[in-house]
């Protein structure tokens, strides 16, 4: 009985330490929850905008990734953590909201455009790549982060360190992705393409694919769970990905007052703060951050 | 519409793709299965045994599940491959076969008693009654059935565009992606060649069907 | 009926098909257990790996997976069953500008894969996936539910028909109130078998980003970390393959509920029928 017990603890031990060392390893920055930065008391905003409407609510929809390492990922209470859901959570304070009032929805890369245009969710940070065809059905405030695609490799690969060594060979993205469509088309690789980016590790692990491509830092939320197993081909990216904060097409208001905020963010310390307590874990260099588009 | 026209290139490779998925799958699936429901109803209780749980486990798990294995699960076993439409294959038909067997077993069900007792009275042997007299007479009403499941067969291809492969689904979410302004269009191409399929080959078991019908 | 197929074995052929089992049994069993060792080998079995199962969160979240493909099976279920009678009902109908168009929809819908109708609703209508996944899984289903009453109507005896017309109910009535409660009642067994094939569908949703087992399980394995995709892995696969076996189990039962039924030859309620499937 005694020996049952003990053998019980020990368990009971191990499974807590397995817990403890992944949620460290990997949680978007050690909390696991997230900050919760405070609101703004009655923000006054004029009659009739999107931010006055958020206000008096005194609740905001918010899509993002749930499946995104270190800017958008879903935790095991079912609340997504990462580098997007600060933002977020900061732009919602600003507006009166606090973080436990924001209903966060999933999005995916296919229903971006619709699920604004359609009015589900009143902002998106999604690793929304600001470009022009995206730009003639919603409007872009930001970028808030410039990232770029890059290939992840197995760690003993010598053979690829630039987008022109790929040519011929099999990598891994995801079906229908953007970054899928510029290894192809540009870079000659044949793809294998894949549900998530997560599925591609196991192709890679086992050698059958030469390289998983997307954004940076996707790659690198991958590459710091596993450092044995992989790395980044290179530092260097080959292509730009500014990341914008997307919202319904016309409102020019809101997006001036998203533009301000995120210039605020980075004067106040609160955006070096929001890297640092989460994708600032993987990526040492804090950004700046990028020069906003107001166009 | 003019999305169609334009990439009509990708959508004949994506096609061609499924086809031959489809095809490979189809005929290791009509041989396996035709097998499983040998064993199934065969002399030795091991083989029956076996060719029962294979059926009732695989019929009851999701072809993603399927996939899962074949895909993922598999290389880790040190069977790897560098065409993934290998996996692809190998659970398109260890899926598909248990249906086949299914059906090829309803089909030994449906010939008289006579005709198996009459082919060992004058002295044939399991083997001979089953490969002789039993499948060829069952394969006339087990037609219609198996090439419902071919159908089926061809539309569960279409998951392997989530698995490492690339066909005419694949083909279509990143003609999506692509052209986000006729995404509409893009998929209406996309069922239209899987309807180029499933269409003839649904009218073709309706035909056998009437046919069969008739010679009773 | 299969000992129809050979003689009873005698001494010798018993003797090698025992044989042959053992060889069977042990061939089987020996590349089982290689398969395990080697995965095994890689370390997917050590026990810290397994150790998140002691975790009230991550049953937290297998749970809302399996709820969330529970829900979508189930809804669709409802749907898709009052609407492929309503199909059956206008694909047999009298008329020819009902009946035809809707043979064209109805050979339409079961031509086209389950995981392109989600992704089309999903895309084109911009839906969240859980709708797109119901969507999907209703329209497909309502169609094979309709050829299924269609063809237990077929197997009426035409008695049951002549009969509805001969006291005076108009072609609609007998449809409705005659046939289509025993068709059902008949086709139970393939209506039920449907609904598993229903149910396993659900997980394409696993490719359309909805948040069924499969797909619960990946995105926790992604956010655990790799080491721990094996294990959320199998345990999903196996209740995927439990609440499966589970249903066509059901099926079975009551396969051999309604043969004994209709051996005994008393007919309950027709709607008791109906309601068990929806069910």
């Amino acid at each position: 009985m005694k020996a049952f017990l003990t053998r019980r603890k020990s368990l009971l031990a191990a499974a807590s330490a397995a817990i403890a060392l992944t949620l460290s390893a990997c949680g978007g920055g050690g909390t696991g929850t997230g900050s919760n930065p405070t609101p703004v008391e009655k923000p006054s905003f004029a009659a009739g905008t999107t931010m006055e409407k958020i206000a008096s609510a005194g609740k905001v929809t918010i899509g993002t990734k749930f499946d995104q390492p270190l800017f958008g990922q879903k935790g095991l209470d079912g609340k997504p953590v990462g580098f997007d859901v600060e933002i977020g959570k900061l732009l919602a304070a600003k507006l009166g909201v606090p973080a436990d009032k924001i209903e966060w929805v999933e999005t995916v890369s296919a229903n971006r455009e619709q699920f604004i245009k359609q009015g589900k969710v009143d902002l998106i940070v999604a690793t929304y790549t600001i470009n022009d065809k995206r730009k003639t059905e919603v409007d872009f405030a930001g970028p808030y982060y410039e990232a770029g695609q890059a290939l992840m490799v197995n760690k003993d690969n010598t053979s690829i360190t630039k987008p022109e060594d790929v040519k011929g060979k099999n990598v891994c993205s995801v079906t229908g992705s953007t970054p899928a469509s510029t290894i192809v088309e540009k870079y000659g690789a044949v793809l294998v393409p894949a549900a998530t980016y997560s599925a591609c590790l196991e192709p890679l692990r086992n050698k059958q694919v030469e390289a998983v491509t997307t954004d940076n830092v996707i790659l690198a939320g991958f590459v710091n769970k596993e450092p044995d197993a992989f790395k980044l081909a290179s530092d260097e990216t080959f292509t730009k990905e500014p990341y914008g904060i997307g919202l319904k097409k016309g409102d020019t208001e809101f997006r001036n007052w998203i533009n301000d905020q995120l210039e605020s963010f980075s004067k106040d310390g609160s955006y070096k703060k929001a890297w640092e307590d989460t994708a600032g874990a993987v990526i040492k260099t804090a950004p700046e951050l990028p020069a906003i588009d107001r166009y | 519409m003019d999305v169609i026209i334009e990439s009509l290139p990708q959508y004949w490779d994506g096609f061609l793709r499924t086809l031959f998925l489809a095809a490979v799958s189809g005929i290791i699936a009509l041989v396996a299965g035709t097998l499983l429901a040998a064993a199934r109803v065969s002399p030795v209780a091991a083989l029956r045994g076996f060719s029962m749980a294979y059926v009732e486990v695989v019929r009851n798990t999701p072809l993603t599940i399927a996939f899962f294995f074949a895909a993922v699960v598999l290389p880790r076993l040190g069977v790897t491959f560098q065409q993934f439409e290998i996996a692809a294959i190998i659970a398109l038909s260890a899926y598909t076969s248990a249906f086949i067997a299914e059906a090829v077993r309803s089909g030994v069900n449906s010939v008289p008693v006579g005709q198996a007792e009459a082919a060992r009275s004058i002295g044939m042997k399991f083997g001979q009654v089953l490969s002789l007299i039993i499948l060829p007479q069952a394969l006339r009403t087990v037609i219609p059935p198996m090439i419902n499941i071919l159908i089926a067969l061809v539309k569960n291809s279409s998951v392997a565009g989530a698995f490492y492969v690339l066909e005419l689904f694949g083909y279509g979410k990143q003609l999506a992606n692509d052209h986000g302004d006729a995404v509409m269009w893009v998929l209406v191409g996309v069922a239209f060649f899987y309807l180029l399929i499933t269409v003839p080959l649904g009218y073709l078991a309706h035909q056998v069907e009437r046919k069969v019908a008739i010679a009773r | 009926m299969s000992s129809v197929l050979y003689d009873v074995p005698g001494p010798k052929a018993r003797r090698v098909s025992l044989i042959g089992s053992v060889i069977g049994v042990v061939l089987i069993a020996a590349l089982l257990a290689w398969a395990i060792m080697t995965l095994a080998q890689q370390g997917i079995f050590q026990a810290q790996r397994w150790a998140i199962f002691g975790q009230a969160d991550v049953w937290s979240l297998i749970a809302n997976g399996i709820g969330a493909t529970l829900a979508a099976a189930a809804i669709a279920a409802v749907i898709a069953f009052p609407l492929g009678l309503l199909l059956c009902l206008m694909r047999i109908s009298d008329v020819a500008w009902v009946r035809i168009p809707t043979r064209i929809v109805l050979e339409f819908l079961r031509g086209m894969p389950v995981v392109l109708m989600m992704l089309f609703v999903l895309l084109v209508f911009a839906t969240s996936s859980f709708i797109a996944v119901v969507a999907g899984l209703v329209l497909y289903n309502a169609a094979i539910f309709a050829e299924i009453i269609r063809a237990g109507i077929q197997s009426l005896p035409r008695g049951q028909r002549e009969a509805g017309l001969a006291i005076g109910l108009t072609s609609f009535q007998s449809r409705l109130t005659i046939e289509l409660p025993q068709a059902v009642r008949r086709m139970l067994p393939s209506l039920v078998a449907q609904l598993v094939v229903l149910l396993k569908d659900t997980s394409l949703g696993y490719i359309v980003a909805y948040g069924e087992l499969l797909r619960a399980v990946q995105v926790m394995a992604d956010f655990l970390g790799p080491q721990f995709l094996f294990p959320v892995f199998f345990v999903a696969a196996a209740i995927y393959i439990a609440i499966n076996l589970a249903v066509s189990r059901l099926a079975i039962w009551i396969e051999r509920r309604g043969s004994k039924k209709a051996a005994g030859g008393v007919a309950k309620a027709p709607t008791a029928g109906v309601s068990t499937v929806v069910k």
